[in-house]
Protein backbone atom coordinates (compact mmCIF):
# COMPACT_ATOMS: atom_id res chain seq x y z
CA UNK A 1 0.00 0.00 0.00
CA UNK A 2 1.46 3.32 -1.05
CA UNK A 3 1.69 5.88 1.75
CA UNK A 4 0.39 8.58 -0.49
CA UNK A 5 -1.41 8.70 -3.78
CA UNK A 6 -3.35 11.39 -5.61
CA UNK A 7 -6.96 10.44 -6.24
CA UNK A 8 -6.39 11.23 -9.93
CA UNK A 9 -3.69 8.55 -10.04
CA UNK A 10 -6.06 6.03 -8.53
CA UNK A 11 -8.60 7.05 -11.17
CA UNK A 12 -6.16 6.30 -13.97
CA UNK A 13 -5.51 2.85 -12.54
CA UNK A 14 -9.19 2.11 -11.97
CA UNK A 15 -9.91 2.99 -15.61
CA UNK A 16 -7.51 0.28 -16.73
CA UNK A 17 -9.43 -2.24 -14.63
CA UNK A 18 -12.71 -1.05 -16.08
CA UNK A 19 -11.30 -1.10 -19.58
CA UNK A 20 -10.50 -4.79 -19.23
CA UNK A 21 -13.77 -5.65 -17.50
CA UNK A 22 -16.29 -3.75 -19.54
CA UNK A 23 -16.05 -3.09 -23.28
CA UNK A 24 -18.79 -0.46 -22.98
CA UNK A 25 -16.48 1.85 -21.05
CA UNK A 26 -15.05 4.65 -23.18
CA UNK A 27 -12.99 7.63 -22.06
CA UNK A 28 -12.98 11.19 -23.33
CA UNK A 29 -10.55 13.92 -22.44
CA UNK A 30 -9.88 17.51 -23.42
CA UNK A 31 -6.12 17.67 -23.97
CA UNK A 32 -5.36 16.99 -20.32
CA UNK A 33 -5.01 13.22 -20.38
CA UNK A 34 -1.56 13.27 -18.79
CA UNK A 35 -2.88 15.36 -15.90
CA UNK A 36 -6.24 13.66 -15.45
CA UNK A 37 -4.44 10.30 -15.81
CA UNK A 38 -6.69 9.01 -18.58
CA UNK A 39 -3.64 8.70 -20.86
CA UNK A 40 -2.86 5.14 -19.76
CA UNK A 41 -6.35 4.02 -20.73
CA UNK A 42 -5.79 5.80 -24.05
CA UNK A 43 -2.59 3.86 -24.63
CA UNK A 44 -4.09 0.51 -23.76
CA UNK A 45 -7.47 1.02 -25.44
CA UNK A 46 -6.86 3.61 -28.16
CA UNK A 47 -10.07 2.75 -30.02
CA UNK A 48 -12.09 3.55 -26.89
CA UNK A 49 -10.31 6.77 -26.06
CA UNK A 50 -11.34 10.09 -27.60
CA UNK A 51 -9.28 13.20 -27.20
CA UNK A 52 -11.75 15.98 -27.93
CA UNK A 53 -9.23 18.79 -27.88
CA UNK A 54 -9.66 21.90 -25.77
CA UNK A 55 -13.43 21.98 -26.19
CA UNK A 56 -15.20 21.01 -23.00
CA UNK A 57 -18.75 21.78 -24.11
CA UNK A 58 -18.33 19.39 -27.01
CA UNK A 59 -16.56 16.89 -24.73
CA UNK A 60 -19.60 16.58 -22.46
CA UNK A 61 -22.07 16.77 -25.35
CA UNK A 62 -20.30 13.97 -27.20
CA UNK A 63 -20.23 11.89 -24.05
CA UNK A 64 -24.02 12.29 -23.90
CA UNK A 65 -24.36 10.92 -27.42
CA UNK A 66 -22.08 7.97 -26.67
CA UNK A 67 -24.21 7.17 -23.61
CA UNK A 68 -27.41 7.48 -25.65
CA UNK A 69 -25.98 4.79 -27.92
CA UNK A 70 -25.19 2.41 -25.04
CA UNK A 71 -21.65 3.31 -24.02
CA UNK A 72 -20.45 4.16 -20.49
CA UNK A 73 -18.40 7.29 -21.09
CA UNK A 74 -15.99 8.68 -18.51
CA UNK A 75 -15.48 12.31 -19.48
CA UNK A 76 -12.46 13.89 -17.88
CA UNK A 77 -10.99 17.33 -17.55
CA UNK A 78 -10.26 19.67 -14.67
CA UNK A 79 -13.25 20.27 -12.40
CA UNK A 80 -13.36 23.96 -13.23
CA UNK A 81 -13.74 23.27 -16.96
CA UNK A 82 -16.17 20.37 -16.65
CA UNK A 83 -18.58 22.05 -14.25
CA UNK A 84 -17.77 25.61 -15.25
CA UNK A 85 -17.44 25.66 -19.00
CA UNK A 86 -19.75 22.76 -19.72
CA UNK A 87 -22.37 23.25 -17.02
CA UNK A 88 -25.28 23.56 -19.34
CA UNK A 89 -24.22 20.60 -21.47
CA UNK A 90 -24.09 18.58 -18.26
CA UNK A 91 -27.48 19.91 -17.21
CA UNK A 92 -29.38 19.63 -20.48
CA UNK A 93 -27.62 16.95 -22.53
CA UNK A 94 -26.70 14.60 -19.64
CA UNK A 95 -28.70 15.09 -16.44
CA UNK A 96 -32.06 16.07 -17.94
CA UNK A 97 -32.26 12.89 -20.08
CA UNK A 98 -30.48 10.94 -17.28
CA UNK A 99 -27.80 9.63 -19.60
CA UNK A 100 -25.15 7.26 -18.30
CA UNK A 101 -22.20 9.67 -18.32
CA UNK A 102 -19.52 9.75 -15.63
CA UNK A 103 -18.01 13.19 -15.24
CA UNK A 104 -14.65 12.32 -13.73
CA UNK A 105 -13.16 15.68 -12.83
CA UNK A 106 -9.69 16.15 -11.41
CA UNK A 107 -7.76 19.14 -10.05
CA UNK A 108 -10.60 20.24 -7.80
CA UNK A 109 -10.07 22.64 -4.92
CA UNK A 110 -7.17 24.85 -3.87
CA UNK A 111 -4.68 21.98 -3.70
CA UNK A 112 -4.33 22.52 -7.46
CA UNK A 113 -1.79 24.96 -6.05
CA UNK A 114 0.45 27.01 -8.29
CA UNK A 115 -1.96 27.35 -11.24
CA UNK A 116 -4.00 29.69 -9.06
CA UNK A 117 -7.58 30.70 -8.48
CA UNK A 118 -8.65 30.50 -12.12
CA UNK A 119 -8.02 26.75 -12.06
CA UNK A 120 -9.22 25.91 -8.55
CA UNK A 121 -12.84 24.76 -8.60
CA UNK A 122 -14.34 25.60 -5.22
CA UNK A 123 -18.02 25.65 -6.20
CA UNK A 124 -18.34 22.49 -8.29
CA UNK A 125 -19.99 20.34 -5.61
CA UNK A 126 -22.60 23.00 -4.92
CA UNK A 127 -23.41 23.32 -8.61
CA UNK A 128 -23.54 19.60 -9.37
CA UNK A 129 -25.52 18.86 -6.22
CA UNK A 130 -28.29 21.19 -7.34
CA UNK A 131 -28.84 19.31 -10.61
CA UNK A 132 -31.59 16.66 -10.50
CA UNK A 133 -30.51 13.10 -11.44
CA UNK A 134 -26.88 13.85 -10.59
CA UNK A 135 -24.89 11.71 -8.15
CA UNK A 136 -21.97 13.55 -6.52
CA UNK A 137 -19.00 11.62 -5.13
CA UNK A 138 -15.85 12.97 -3.43
CA UNK A 139 -13.37 10.21 -2.55
CA UNK A 140 -10.77 10.68 0.18
CA UNK A 141 -7.89 8.48 -0.92
CA UNK A 142 -6.66 6.14 -3.60
CA UNK A 143 -8.55 3.07 -2.44
CA UNK A 144 -11.80 4.93 -2.06
CA UNK A 145 -11.31 6.46 -5.51
CA UNK A 146 -10.86 2.99 -6.98
CA UNK A 147 -14.11 1.85 -5.39
CA UNK A 148 -15.92 5.07 -6.35
CA UNK A 149 -14.95 4.66 -10.01
CA UNK A 150 -16.07 1.02 -10.09
CA UNK A 151 -19.33 1.88 -8.32
CA UNK A 152 -19.98 4.76 -10.72
CA UNK A 153 -19.53 2.43 -13.68
CA UNK A 154 -22.02 -0.06 -12.21
CA UNK A 155 -24.62 2.60 -11.42
CA UNK A 156 -26.86 3.66 -14.32
CA UNK A 157 -27.05 7.44 -14.64
CA UNK A 158 -24.98 10.59 -14.46
CA UNK A 159 -22.29 10.77 -11.79
CA UNK A 160 -19.96 13.62 -10.91
CA UNK A 161 -16.70 12.44 -9.35
CA UNK A 162 -14.47 15.05 -7.75
CA UNK A 163 -10.77 14.25 -7.54
CA UNK A 164 -7.61 16.11 -6.69
CA UNK A 165 -4.15 16.76 -8.01
CA UNK A 166 -2.30 16.45 -4.74
CA UNK A 167 -1.00 13.17 -3.34
CA UNK A 168 -3.01 12.37 -0.20
CA UNK A 169 -2.37 9.84 2.59
CA UNK A 170 -3.69 6.36 2.01
CA UNK A 171 -6.41 5.76 4.59
CA UNK A 172 -8.15 2.61 3.52
CA UNK A 173 -7.29 -0.93 2.61
CA UNK A 174 -9.19 -3.26 0.33
CA UNK A 175 -11.44 -4.22 3.24
CA UNK A 176 -12.93 -0.72 3.10
CA UNK A 177 -16.35 -0.61 1.51
CA UNK A 178 -17.69 2.36 -0.40
CA UNK A 179 -21.28 2.46 -1.47
CA UNK A 180 -23.18 5.22 -3.29
CA UNK A 181 -25.51 6.86 -0.76
CA UNK A 182 -23.66 5.58 2.31
CA UNK A 183 -21.46 7.52 4.71
CA UNK A 184 -18.72 5.68 6.57
CA UNK A 185 -18.19 6.20 10.27
CA UNK A 186 -14.41 5.91 10.51
CA UNK A 187 -14.16 6.62 14.20
CA UNK A 188 -16.79 6.46 16.90
CA UNK A 189 -17.05 9.39 19.31
CA UNK A 190 -19.52 10.93 21.70
CA UNK A 191 -18.68 14.62 22.14
CA UNK A 192 -18.56 15.93 18.60
CA UNK A 193 -18.55 14.67 15.02
CA UNK A 194 -16.38 15.79 12.12
CA UNK A 195 -18.11 15.03 8.84
CA UNK A 196 -15.63 15.39 6.01
CA UNK A 197 -14.75 14.30 2.52
CA UNK A 198 -11.85 14.48 0.07
CA UNK A 199 -8.52 15.71 1.40
CA UNK A 200 -10.11 16.76 4.70
CA UNK A 201 -10.79 13.19 5.86
CA UNK A 202 -7.16 12.43 6.69
CA UNK A 203 -6.92 15.69 8.64
CA UNK A 204 -10.16 14.92 10.47
CA UNK A 205 -8.73 11.61 11.65
CA UNK A 206 -5.55 13.31 12.83
CA UNK A 207 -7.53 16.02 14.63
CA UNK A 208 -9.70 13.38 16.32
CA UNK A 209 -6.63 11.50 17.55
CA UNK A 210 -5.11 14.67 18.96
CA UNK A 211 -8.36 15.71 20.67
CA UNK A 212 -8.73 12.23 22.17
CA UNK A 213 -5.53 12.89 24.10
CA UNK A 214 -7.33 15.84 25.70
CA UNK A 215 -10.29 13.68 26.56
CA UNK A 216 -12.55 14.94 23.76
CA UNK A 217 -14.26 12.07 22.01
CA UNK A 218 -14.60 12.82 18.29
CA UNK A 219 -16.57 10.82 15.78
CA UNK A 220 -15.26 11.01 12.20
CA UNK A 221 -17.65 10.40 9.33
CA UNK A 222 -16.46 10.15 5.75
CA UNK A 223 -19.17 11.51 3.50
CA UNK A 224 -17.84 10.64 0.06
CA UNK A 225 -21.37 10.35 -1.29
CA UNK A 226 -22.55 13.95 -1.11
CA UNK A 227 -25.56 13.07 -3.21
CA UNK A 228 -27.38 10.91 -2.47
CA UNK A 229 -26.58 11.82 1.12
CA UNK A 230 -26.74 9.19 3.86
CA UNK A 231 -29.24 11.14 5.95
CA UNK A 232 -29.82 8.28 8.37
CA UNK A 233 -26.19 8.03 9.41
CA UNK A 234 -25.75 11.79 9.59
CA UNK A 235 -28.85 12.23 11.77
CA UNK A 236 -27.90 9.31 13.97
CA UNK A 237 -24.37 10.58 14.57
CA UNK A 238 -25.62 14.12 15.19
CA UNK A 239 -28.16 12.80 17.68
CA UNK A 240 -25.36 11.05 19.51
CA UNK A 241 -22.74 13.83 19.52
CA UNK A 242 -25.01 16.90 19.51
CA UNK A 243 -22.29 18.91 17.77
CA UNK A 244 -21.08 18.71 14.17
CA UNK A 245 -18.13 20.14 12.27
CA UNK A 246 -18.14 19.76 8.51
CA UNK A 247 -14.92 19.86 6.52
CA UNK A 248 -14.38 20.17 2.79
CA UNK A 249 -11.96 21.65 0.30
CA UNK A 250 -14.76 23.71 -1.20
CA UNK A 251 -16.69 26.87 -0.54
CA UNK A 252 -18.66 26.60 2.70
CA UNK A 253 -21.69 27.59 0.63
CA UNK A 254 -23.61 24.77 -0.99
CA UNK A 255 -21.17 21.89 -0.65
CA UNK A 256 -20.90 19.17 1.98
CA UNK A 257 -21.43 21.62 4.85
CA UNK A 258 -24.49 23.03 3.14
CA UNK A 259 -25.89 19.58 2.44
CA UNK A 260 -25.47 18.46 6.05
CA UNK A 261 -26.88 21.74 7.39
CA UNK A 262 -29.98 21.17 5.24
CA UNK A 263 -30.53 17.70 6.63
CA UNK A 264 -29.81 18.55 10.24
CA UNK A 265 -31.80 21.79 10.06
CA UNK A 266 -34.90 19.82 9.12
CA UNK A 267 -34.40 16.56 10.96
CA UNK A 268 -32.03 17.05 13.87
CA UNK A 269 -31.16 20.69 14.62
CA UNK A 270 -27.59 20.58 15.86
CA UNK A 271 -24.91 23.20 16.57
CA UNK A 272 -22.56 23.26 13.58
CA UNK A 273 -19.36 24.83 12.34
CA UNK A 274 -18.47 24.57 8.67
CA UNK A 275 -14.81 24.35 7.73
CA UNK A 276 -14.07 25.21 4.13
CA UNK A 277 -13.26 28.16 1.93
CA UNK A 278 -15.09 31.12 3.39
CA UNK A 279 -16.72 32.30 0.18
CA UNK A 280 -13.42 33.29 -1.33
CA UNK A 281 -11.37 32.27 -4.36
CA UNK A 282 -7.96 30.67 -3.95
CA UNK A 283 -4.64 31.88 -5.33
CA UNK A 284 -1.29 30.59 -6.54
CA UNK A 285 0.95 28.88 -4.04
CA UNK A 286 2.14 25.57 -2.72
CA UNK A 287 -0.83 23.36 -1.81
CA UNK A 288 0.19 23.00 1.84
CA UNK A 289 0.65 26.75 2.21
CA UNK A 290 -2.74 27.39 0.64
CA UNK A 291 -4.43 24.90 2.96
CA UNK A 292 -2.94 26.82 5.87
CA UNK A 293 -3.79 30.24 4.49
CA UNK A 294 -7.40 29.31 3.79
CA UNK A 295 -8.04 27.51 7.05
CA UNK A 296 -8.07 23.89 5.93
CA UNK A 297 -5.68 22.18 8.34
CA UNK A 298 -5.82 19.87 11.32
CA UNK A 299 -5.35 22.92 13.54
CA UNK A 300 -8.37 24.59 11.94
CA UNK A 301 -10.45 21.48 12.56
CA UNK A 302 -9.39 21.40 16.21
CA UNK A 303 -10.29 25.07 16.52
CA UNK A 304 -13.69 24.37 14.89
CA UNK A 305 -14.31 21.51 17.33
CA UNK A 306 -13.66 23.81 20.28
CA UNK A 307 -15.97 26.39 18.79
CA UNK A 308 -18.82 23.96 18.23
CA UNK A 309 -18.38 22.50 21.71
CA UNK A 310 -18.80 26.00 23.13
CA UNK A 311 -22.05 26.31 21.16
CA UNK A 312 -23.19 22.90 22.31
CA UNK A 313 -22.56 23.61 25.94
CA UNK A 314 -24.12 27.07 25.46
CA UNK B 1 -42.96 6.77 -51.45
CA UNK B 2 -43.13 8.89 -54.59
CA UNK B 3 -42.17 12.55 -54.42
CA UNK B 4 -45.86 13.46 -54.70
CA UNK B 5 -46.68 11.24 -51.75
CA UNK B 6 -43.86 12.81 -49.77
CA UNK B 7 -45.17 16.28 -50.61
CA UNK B 8 -48.56 15.18 -49.31
CA UNK B 9 -46.98 14.00 -46.06
CA UNK B 10 -45.19 17.34 -45.66
CA UNK B 11 -48.55 19.05 -46.13
CA UNK B 12 -50.12 16.84 -43.47
CA UNK B 13 -47.28 17.65 -41.07
CA UNK B 14 -47.86 21.37 -41.66
CA UNK B 15 -51.55 21.01 -40.92
CA UNK B 16 -50.74 19.08 -37.75
CA UNK B 17 -48.23 21.74 -36.69
CA UNK B 18 -50.86 24.47 -37.03
CA UNK B 19 -53.60 22.55 -35.27
CA UNK B 20 -51.39 21.54 -32.34
CA UNK B 21 -50.08 25.08 -31.86
CA UNK B 22 -53.61 26.51 -31.92
CA UNK B 23 -54.51 24.11 -29.12
CA UNK B 24 -51.33 24.61 -27.08
CA UNK B 25 -51.47 28.41 -27.57
CA UNK B 26 -47.68 28.48 -27.51
CA UNK B 27 -44.81 27.07 -29.53
CA UNK B 28 -42.73 27.76 -32.61
CA UNK B 29 -44.51 27.64 -35.97
CA UNK B 30 -41.98 29.37 -38.26
CA UNK B 31 -39.04 27.00 -37.92
CA UNK B 32 -41.32 23.97 -37.75
CA UNK B 33 -42.99 24.82 -41.06
CA UNK B 34 -39.66 25.56 -42.75
CA UNK B 35 -38.40 22.06 -41.94
CA UNK B 36 -41.46 20.07 -43.06
CA UNK B 37 -39.93 18.68 -46.28
CA UNK B 38 -36.59 17.98 -44.56
CA UNK B 39 -38.21 16.00 -41.77
CA UNK B 40 -40.62 14.26 -44.16
CA UNK B 41 -37.91 13.05 -46.51
CA UNK B 42 -35.87 11.81 -43.56
CA UNK B 43 -38.62 9.95 -41.71
CA UNK B 44 -40.58 8.70 -44.72
CA UNK B 45 -37.73 7.87 -47.05
CA UNK B 46 -34.14 8.13 -45.92
CA UNK B 47 -34.02 6.82 -42.38
CA UNK B 48 -33.92 3.15 -41.39
CA UNK B 49 -36.37 3.16 -38.50
CA UNK B 50 -39.13 1.05 -37.03
CA UNK B 51 -41.97 2.81 -35.20
CA UNK B 52 -42.86 -0.52 -33.53
CA UNK B 53 -39.38 -0.63 -31.99
CA UNK B 54 -38.30 2.93 -31.21
CA UNK B 55 -35.16 1.79 -29.34
CA UNK B 56 -34.02 -0.68 -32.02
CA UNK B 57 -30.23 -0.66 -31.65
CA UNK B 58 -29.57 -0.70 -35.39
CA UNK B 59 -31.90 2.18 -36.21
CA UNK B 60 -30.78 5.41 -37.77
CA UNK B 61 -30.84 8.25 -35.24
CA UNK B 62 -32.29 11.71 -35.55
CA UNK B 63 -31.26 14.63 -33.35
CA UNK B 64 -33.35 17.79 -33.57
CA UNK B 65 -30.67 20.24 -32.53
CA UNK B 66 -33.05 23.13 -33.24
CA UNK B 67 -35.29 21.66 -30.58
CA UNK B 68 -37.86 24.46 -30.72
CA UNK B 69 -39.05 22.91 -34.00
CA UNK B 70 -40.39 20.03 -31.90
CA UNK B 71 -43.88 20.29 -33.48
CA UNK B 72 -42.63 19.15 -36.88
CA UNK B 73 -40.85 16.20 -35.27
CA UNK B 74 -43.90 15.26 -33.21
CA UNK B 75 -46.14 15.51 -36.29
CA UNK B 76 -43.78 13.21 -38.20
CA UNK B 77 -43.53 10.70 -35.34
CA UNK B 78 -47.33 10.56 -34.99
CA UNK B 79 -47.83 10.26 -38.76
CA UNK B 80 -45.25 7.48 -38.77
CA UNK B 81 -47.11 5.66 -36.01
CA UNK B 82 -44.84 6.08 -32.98
CA UNK B 83 -47.85 7.24 -30.97
CA UNK B 84 -51.51 8.10 -31.63
CA UNK B 85 -52.22 11.38 -33.38
CA UNK B 86 -54.44 12.48 -30.48
CA UNK B 87 -51.28 12.98 -28.43
CA UNK B 88 -50.45 15.99 -30.61
CA UNK B 89 -53.23 17.92 -28.92
CA UNK B 90 -51.40 17.53 -25.58
CA UNK B 91 -48.40 19.54 -26.79
CA UNK B 92 -46.88 21.69 -24.02
CA UNK B 93 -49.61 20.78 -21.55
CA UNK B 94 -49.10 19.58 -18.00
CA UNK B 95 -48.97 15.82 -17.65
CA UNK B 96 -48.66 15.14 -21.38
CA UNK B 97 -45.67 13.56 -23.07
CA UNK B 98 -45.04 16.16 -25.77
CA UNK B 99 -42.77 18.67 -24.08
CA UNK B 100 -42.07 22.15 -25.45
CA UNK B 101 -38.71 20.81 -26.57
CA UNK B 102 -37.91 17.14 -27.38
CA UNK B 103 -37.56 14.82 -24.36
CA UNK B 104 -36.17 11.38 -25.10
CA UNK B 105 -37.40 10.06 -21.77
CA UNK B 106 -41.01 10.97 -22.42
CA UNK B 107 -41.56 10.59 -26.16
CA UNK B 108 -41.04 7.39 -28.18
CA UNK B 109 -39.02 8.06 -31.31
CA UNK B 110 -37.06 10.96 -29.83
CA UNK B 111 -33.41 9.90 -29.83
CA UNK B 112 -31.99 12.86 -27.93
CA UNK B 113 -33.33 15.52 -25.58
CA UNK B 114 -32.61 18.91 -27.09
CA UNK B 115 -33.78 22.48 -26.91
CA UNK B 116 -30.78 24.36 -25.68
CA UNK B 117 -29.24 25.37 -28.99
CA UNK B 118 -25.80 24.27 -30.05
CA UNK B 119 -25.76 20.88 -28.35
CA UNK B 120 -27.28 18.52 -30.92
CA UNK B 121 -24.32 17.95 -33.20
CA UNK B 122 -22.11 16.91 -30.27
CA UNK B 123 -24.68 14.31 -29.24
CA UNK B 124 -25.01 13.11 -32.83
CA UNK B 125 -21.24 12.73 -33.02
CA UNK B 126 -21.26 10.65 -29.84
CA UNK B 127 -23.88 8.31 -31.29
CA UNK B 128 -21.88 8.07 -34.50
CA UNK B 129 -18.64 7.27 -32.63
CA UNK B 130 -20.49 4.54 -30.73
CA UNK B 131 -21.82 3.13 -34.00
CA UNK B 132 -18.33 2.96 -35.48
CA UNK B 133 -16.98 1.32 -32.31
CA UNK B 134 -19.70 -1.30 -32.43
CA UNK B 135 -19.22 -1.94 -36.14
CA UNK B 136 -22.80 -0.90 -36.83
CA UNK B 137 -23.90 0.72 -40.07
CA UNK B 138 -26.58 2.99 -38.64
CA UNK B 139 -26.45 6.66 -39.58
CA UNK B 140 -27.06 9.73 -37.49
CA UNK B 141 -28.97 12.73 -38.80
CA UNK B 142 -29.02 16.08 -37.08
CA UNK B 143 -31.13 19.10 -37.96
CA UNK B 144 -29.49 22.44 -37.19
CA UNK B 145 -30.92 25.94 -37.30
CA UNK B 146 -29.17 28.86 -38.94
CA UNK B 147 -29.51 31.13 -35.90
CA UNK B 148 -27.86 28.26 -34.03
CA UNK B 149 -24.71 28.75 -36.11
CA UNK B 150 -23.78 31.49 -33.62
CA UNK B 151 -23.30 28.86 -30.88
CA UNK B 152 -19.61 28.07 -30.47
CA UNK B 153 -20.25 24.45 -29.57
CA UNK B 154 -21.53 23.80 -33.11
CA UNK B 155 -18.07 24.55 -34.43
CA UNK B 156 -16.34 22.51 -31.74
CA UNK B 157 -18.52 19.61 -32.82
CA UNK B 158 -17.99 20.35 -36.52
CA UNK B 159 -14.25 20.13 -35.96
CA UNK B 160 -14.56 16.89 -34.01
CA UNK B 161 -16.84 15.20 -36.58
CA UNK B 162 -14.28 15.84 -39.30
CA UNK B 163 -11.38 14.86 -37.03
CA UNK B 164 -13.00 11.50 -36.32
CA UNK B 165 -14.08 11.11 -39.97
CA UNK B 166 -17.70 10.61 -39.03
CA UNK B 167 -19.12 9.80 -42.44
CA UNK B 168 -22.10 8.28 -40.62
CA UNK B 169 -23.16 11.80 -39.59
CA UNK B 170 -25.35 13.85 -41.92
CA UNK B 171 -26.30 17.31 -40.77
CA UNK B 172 -29.07 19.34 -42.35
CA UNK B 173 -29.06 23.08 -41.90
CA UNK B 174 -32.50 24.65 -42.05
CA UNK B 175 -31.33 27.88 -43.63
CA UNK B 176 -34.46 30.00 -43.31
CA UNK B 177 -32.62 33.26 -42.68
CA UNK B 178 -34.68 34.42 -39.72
CA UNK B 179 -34.37 34.25 -35.95
CA UNK B 180 -36.20 35.80 -33.01
CA UNK B 181 -34.74 39.28 -33.25
CA UNK B 182 -34.74 39.53 -37.04
CA UNK B 183 -32.72 38.26 -39.99
CA UNK B 184 -29.69 36.10 -39.17
CA UNK B 185 -27.79 38.56 -41.34
CA UNK B 186 -28.66 41.43 -38.99
CA UNK B 187 -28.56 39.60 -35.64
CA UNK B 188 -25.29 37.73 -36.12
CA UNK B 189 -24.02 37.18 -39.61
CA UNK B 190 -23.04 33.53 -39.98
CA UNK B 191 -22.49 33.53 -43.73
CA UNK B 192 -20.79 32.38 -45.84
CA UNK B 193 -21.92 29.02 -44.47
CA UNK B 194 -20.87 26.80 -47.36
CA UNK B 195 -17.31 28.04 -47.17
CA UNK B 196 -17.25 27.71 -43.36
CA UNK B 197 -18.38 24.09 -43.37
CA UNK B 198 -16.01 23.27 -46.25
CA UNK B 199 -13.19 24.86 -44.28
CA UNK B 200 -14.12 22.54 -41.39
CA UNK B 201 -13.53 19.62 -43.81
CA UNK B 202 -17.18 18.68 -44.33
CA UNK B 203 -18.77 17.61 -47.58
CA UNK B 204 -21.29 20.37 -48.34
CA UNK B 205 -24.41 20.01 -50.45
CA UNK B 206 -26.68 22.96 -51.16
CA UNK B 207 -30.35 22.41 -51.96
CA UNK B 208 -33.75 24.04 -51.99
CA UNK B 209 -35.10 22.72 -48.69
CA UNK B 210 -38.66 22.56 -50.00
CA UNK B 211 -37.77 20.57 -53.13
CA UNK B 212 -38.45 16.99 -52.14
CA UNK B 213 -36.64 15.46 -55.12
CA UNK B 214 -33.59 17.63 -54.46
CA UNK B 215 -33.55 16.61 -50.79
CA UNK B 216 -33.72 12.93 -51.71
CA UNK B 217 -30.82 13.40 -54.12
CA UNK B 218 -28.85 15.25 -51.43
CA UNK B 219 -29.35 12.45 -48.91
CA UNK B 220 -28.31 9.89 -51.52
CA UNK B 221 -25.17 11.89 -52.22
CA UNK B 222 -24.35 12.26 -48.52
CA UNK B 223 -24.66 8.50 -48.07
CA UNK B 224 -21.98 7.92 -50.70
CA UNK B 225 -19.45 10.28 -49.12
CA UNK B 226 -16.82 8.38 -47.15
CA UNK B 227 -14.18 9.60 -44.73
CA UNK B 228 -15.91 12.84 -43.80
CA UNK B 229 -19.27 14.05 -42.51
CA UNK B 230 -21.78 15.73 -44.82
CA UNK B 231 -23.98 18.74 -44.35
CA UNK B 232 -26.94 19.62 -46.49
CA UNK B 233 -27.50 23.35 -46.45
CA UNK B 234 -31.19 23.56 -47.19
CA UNK B 235 -32.44 26.99 -48.21
CA UNK B 236 -35.90 27.33 -46.79
CA UNK B 237 -38.64 29.84 -46.10
CA UNK B 238 -39.53 30.37 -42.48
CA UNK B 239 -43.27 29.79 -42.01
CA UNK B 240 -43.46 28.01 -45.40
CA UNK B 241 -46.94 27.08 -46.55
CA UNK B 242 -48.87 29.70 -44.58
CA UNK B 243 -48.96 32.98 -46.48
CA UNK B 244 -49.06 35.33 -43.53
CA UNK B 245 -46.28 33.48 -41.69
CA UNK B 246 -43.81 33.22 -44.57
CA UNK B 247 -40.62 35.20 -44.02
CA UNK B 248 -41.96 36.95 -40.91
CA UNK B 249 -39.60 36.73 -37.92
CA UNK B 250 -42.53 37.39 -35.57
CA UNK B 251 -43.82 33.87 -36.27
CA UNK B 252 -40.70 32.31 -34.77
CA UNK B 253 -42.23 31.68 -31.39
CA UNK B 254 -45.85 32.76 -31.40
CA UNK B 255 -48.79 30.43 -31.79
CA UNK B 256 -51.62 31.32 -34.17
CA UNK B 257 -55.02 32.26 -32.76
CA UNK B 258 -58.03 30.10 -33.58
CA UNK B 259 -58.94 32.40 -36.50
CA UNK B 260 -55.38 32.53 -37.80
CA UNK B 261 -55.20 28.76 -37.46
CA UNK B 262 -58.35 28.33 -39.53
CA UNK B 263 -56.95 30.60 -42.22
CA UNK B 264 -53.66 28.68 -42.22
CA UNK B 265 -55.40 25.30 -42.42
CA UNK B 266 -57.58 26.57 -45.27
CA UNK B 267 -54.48 27.49 -47.24
CA UNK B 268 -52.80 24.18 -46.49
CA UNK B 269 -55.90 22.20 -47.48
CA UNK B 270 -55.99 24.07 -50.78
CA UNK B 271 -52.36 23.21 -51.32
CA UNK B 272 -53.16 19.57 -50.62
CA UNK B 273 -55.89 19.62 -53.25
CA UNK B 274 -53.42 21.02 -55.77
CA UNK B 275 -51.02 18.18 -54.97
CA UNK B 276 -53.74 15.84 -56.21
Amino acid sequence: MADKMATRDAYGKALLVLGAENPKVVVLDADLSKSTKTADFGKKYPERFFNMGIAESNLLGTAAGLAAAGKIPFASTFAIFAVGRAFEQIRNSIAYPKLNVKIAATHAGITVGEDGGSHQAIEDVAIMRAVPNMVVLVPADGEETRQVILAAAKYYGPVYIRMGRLAVPTLFGEDYHFEIGKANVLREGTDVAIMANGVMVAMALEAAAELAAEGISVSVVNVASVKPLDEATIVQVAKQTKAVVTAEEHNIIGGLGGAIAEVLGEKQPTPMVRVGLKDTFGESGRPQELLEKYGLTKADLIQAVREVLTKKLG
Amino acid sequence: MTTTELKRVANVLRQDIISMLVTSKSGHPGGSLSAAEIVTTLFFHEMRINPQDPRWVDRDRFVLSKGHAAPVLYAALAEKGYFPKEELQGLRQTGHMLQGHPDMKKTPGVDMSTGSLGQGLSAANGMALAGKLDGKDYRVFVLLGDGEMAEGQVWEAAMAAAHYKLDNVTAVLDFNGLQIDGTTESVMCSTPLTEKWRAFCWHVIEVDGHDVAALLAAFAEAKQVKGKPSIIIAKTVKGKGVSFMENVAGWHGNAPSVEQGEQALKELREEALNLG
